[in-house]
């Protein structure tokens, strides 16, 4: 007995600090896989748009961004490689149990990472020998594994939301239908969220490098292209994903109800459940929030009369931590995929009278705005679906307590990624930066035909 | 049995890890070697062009072995996992540095930069192979056990892991530095060849003093894979032995030859194999977990079979076509490329 609880009280020590160190290196991966994702189609498209109207501009960006690329994707491979070794090293209680059944998707997510590290050599590589066609052709592939890449980690992800697709037998997985391992009842929602978020990330993160060009009085074609083809991309998408993130938000409400309740500061579960924008979660009440009656109920199920679970249909044990960090994390989503979709609609308006690009000071700096506020969004969302599926890491049939390692020196490990990340992430900038001032002269000068 | 062939999957990712990724390993650490900035300058320049456009894809490798391994055997992984953390973090920490750092060298002009991100991505060179050494080390020695709650230093820490750590150090610095001498042969780069040669030969002797130090480790550490690897495995040690005094005394008349790089591979490979065979059925040497026992349930290893044969379909041509071109000095960096 004494020795279940000193086992316990030790396993406790080590989740949290496994848990900060997933949360540290995910994080920081999660913005460059958006990269791998998303920017091998933003370059491919400048690339078409160079061949085929023979535009020297498109191709000198599309060269560039490749370059960049090339960097942001070297640092990827290695950040992701970390996390398949923290999988083992941080969690190998739900690797012993679960992990034949979490392999299947990373398998099938091990081809598509082969092929976009191949393809990716090749194009980065092939500039210079490679005629124009072929060479663009040797890009179709990042793109499309870069897509299957993440749908593959996003299906493993969605399963322990929604696991499913395996049988358990004294607390064996003894039977596995691969299938419906990968196509689990999350996958639906969370993968094409997931996607369009990269090239939401991506988009609005290179646009906002031109924004600050142009801002800068280079309304040369060069920075008005490079903002043009990301942030298209990205604002074209972003209406797609306020619709793809409001049926999720629909969807966790029924499969996920107590992640949703920790979402919405619902604390009993009712009728005419309001919405609160805003405000502080502590002991069961909502402190300076902007209470909005009924809207909660008529968000889940368009009426006022809907039910919606409250946070009071577990035991408390049960429900996730950080209750207030959550609903904050998803206001601060909404709100800046709002912000973002204003910027969209702003640059179609103008475009709709004059075929043109804003003038107005305020959309370019609403434009590098555009940058960060698209990361930080993609940013809450995960914290929105990762802490608040705590306690579980296979919803509702492993806790995180029971997945962590039993090992001591997580703090060690923890430290060691937080001064290793923060440097990789501020050398990484120092680089791009580099590479923009080098540029910067060759580049076409500045006050040419706007 | 399809245990068997998933054991094999994880035996040919190993083998391909360590021919293409261990060869990668290997530049940095001539790199490492390769003295100041003057003199090492065309060394490092050739090292370079044969890495940059493949080492990705190689190091995918790596997630390979790690994928099949958790899944086919979940428990033997996590076993893995916790007893070993130390040595796995350390190498996965290196990883990150050695990637970043190689990446990082080409974008910069300074001298001085070049030379930190340069130190960074040769040293860690060193390390990962080290310290991955030393957890198959553990493995072979038997010193994992089945449901460790904790880290062990003693795990990876004797004189097999240890003696496994530096054969994994030496055998990559002999691949890469065959390949270094094949590449430079090509280019008809006589002096480089004659530099890469030397080295792939100390490197191999190296390396073979360093097996059969492993192996008479091993003969008082597992004596059960000892007499594997002495009944069972005999060719395959006989053939790595082959291999490995062919090249040297190939490289020692200083004849070019075409045979070097495969017979180099092949050497390694009889490694690998050698010892998967001489282990098999045994997963983690003195615990119960064998093949058969730590598997995952069937329909996963028929999903892992598959994942296999699409990689081989899609994945062996994709390799075949970034080698051939990267061969015919096709792929060419960026950086020249745009600005000159």
């Amino acid at each position: 007995m004494h020795a279940t609880r000193a086992l316990a009280a030790a396993i406790g020590q080590q989740v949290v600090p496994a848990r900060a160190q997933m949360a540290t290196t995910l994080g920081f991966h999660i913005i460059l896989a958006c990269f791998g994702i998303a920017f091998p189609t933003i370059v491919l498209v400048a690339e078409f748009r160079g061949l085929r109207r023979s535009d020297d501009v498109a191709m000198l960006l599309a060269r560039r961004w490749s370059q960049v690329m090339g960097v942001l994707v070297a640092v990827g491979a290695v950040t992701g490689t970390v996390l398949s070794f923290e999988m083992g090293l941080l969690w190998p209680g739900l690797m012993r149990t679960y992990g034949a059944v979490l392999g299947v998707p990373f398998g099938f997510e091990g081809i598509f990472f082969f092929l976009e590290a191949i393809f990716t050599g090749i194009y980065l590589y092939g500039w210079q020998r490679l005629p124009g066609w072929i060479h663009f052709y040797t890009g179709i592939p990042i793109a499309i594994t870069g897509l299957g890449g993440a749908v593959a980690v996003m299906a493993a992800n969605s399963w322990m939301n929604q696991p499913g697709g395996f049988t358990l037998s004294h607390g064996k997985v003894v039977a596995v239908d691969p299938w419906q391992v990968f196509f689990n009842r999350a996958t639906v929602y969370e993968t094409p969220h997931m996607i369009l978020a990269a090239y939401l990330v991506v988009g609005f993160l290179v646009a906002a490098v031109y924004a600050a060009g142009i801002l800068r009085g280079h309304r040369d074609r060069y920075h008005r292209l490079g903002f043009g083809i990301p942030f298209t991309i990205a604002a074209i998408l972003t209406p797609v994903q306020i619709f793809v993130g409001d049926t999720a938000a629909r969807a966790i409400a029924s499969v996920q109800p107590v992640k949703f309740a920790a979402i919405e500061y619902v604390t009993r579960t009712g009728r005419d459940v309001p919405e609160y924008l805003g405000g502080f979660y502590v002991n069961g009440k909502v402190y300076f929030g902007l209470r909005i009656p009924y809207a909660d109920s008529l968000l889940v199920g368009f009426k006022p009369s809907t039910k919606v679970t409250g946070l009071n249909s577990v035991a408390p044990a049960l429900r996730p931590p950080a209750i207030t960090l959550i609903h904050l994390s998803f206001d601060a989503m909404i709100g800046l995929a709002f912000l973002l979709l204003l910027a969209g609609l702003w640059a179609l308006w103008v475009w709709w009278r004059r075929r043109a690009l804003p003038r107005q000071r305020w959309f370019w700096w609403l434009g590098i705005a555009c940058g960060p506020a698209a990361l930080v969004a993609m940013e809450c969302g995960w914290i929105v679906t990762e802490v608040g599926r705590q306690p579980w890491v296979v919803y509702q049939l492993m806790t995180t307590s029971q997945a962590a390692t039993t090992n001591g020196g997580v703090i060690d490990s923890l430290t060691a990624v937080i001064i290793l990340y923060v440097m990789l992430g501020v050398v990484t900038l120092v680089i791009l930066r580099m590479l923009a001032r080098r540029w910067r002269p060759a580049g076409p000068a500045s006050g040419g035909p706007a | 049995m399809i245990v068997d062939v998933v054991g094999g999957i994880l035996l040919a990712g190993l083998t391909l890890y360590a021919a293409l990724g261990g060869a990668d390993f290997g530049g940095g650490l001539w790199d490492l070697l390769a003295g100041g900035d003057q003199r090492g300058r065309a060394p490092r320049q050739l090292i370079d062009d044969t890495i940059t456009p493949v080492w990705e894809a190689n190091h995918v490798w790596l997630i390979f072995i790690l994928v099949i391994f958790w899944t086919a055997f979940p428990a033997a992984f996590a076993a893995v996992m916790t007893a070993a953390a130390l040595p796995l973090w350390l190498a996965a920490f290196g990883i990150v540095l050695r990637g970043s750092g190689f990446a990082f060298r080409k974008e910069v002009e300074a001298l001085h930069w070049q030379r930190l991100f340069g130190a960074a991505f040769a040293f860690s060179s060193l390390i990962v192979p080290f310290f991955m050494g030393t957890v198959i080390g553990a493995i072979a020695s038997g010193r994992i056990p089945a449901n460790p709650a904790h880290a062990d230093l003693a795990v990876w820490t004797g004189p097999t892991s240890l003696l496994i750590g530096a054969l994994f150090v030496a055998v990559c610095g002999y691949l890469a530095a065959v390949f270094l001498t094949r590449e430079a042969s090509r280019r008809s780069d006589v002096r480089l060849r004659r530099y890469f040669a030397r080295r792939a030969g100390i490197a191999g002797a190296v390396a073979g003093a360093l097996a059969l130090a492993t192996l008479l480790e091993i003969h008082s550490a597992n004596p059960a894979l000892f007499h594997g690897l002495t009944h069972r495995a005999l060719t395959l040690v006989i053939v790595s032995a082959a291999c490995g005094v062919a090249v040297i005394a190939f490289l020692a008349t200083g004849r070019r030859s075409q045979a070097l790089r495969p017979l180099s591979v092949l050497g390694v490979a009889a490694v690998v194999w050698g010892w998967g065979v001489a282990q098999y059925p045994a997963l983690l040497p003195g615990t119960s977990l064998t093949l058969t026992s730590a598997a995952a349930p069937e329909s996963v290893l028929d999903t892992v079979v598959v994942v296999f044969v699409a990689a081989g379909l899609l994945v062996g041509p994709s390799f075949l076509l970034l080698f051939s071109l990267h061969g015919r000095q096709l792929l060419e960096g960026e950086k020249h490329a745009e600005e000159g």
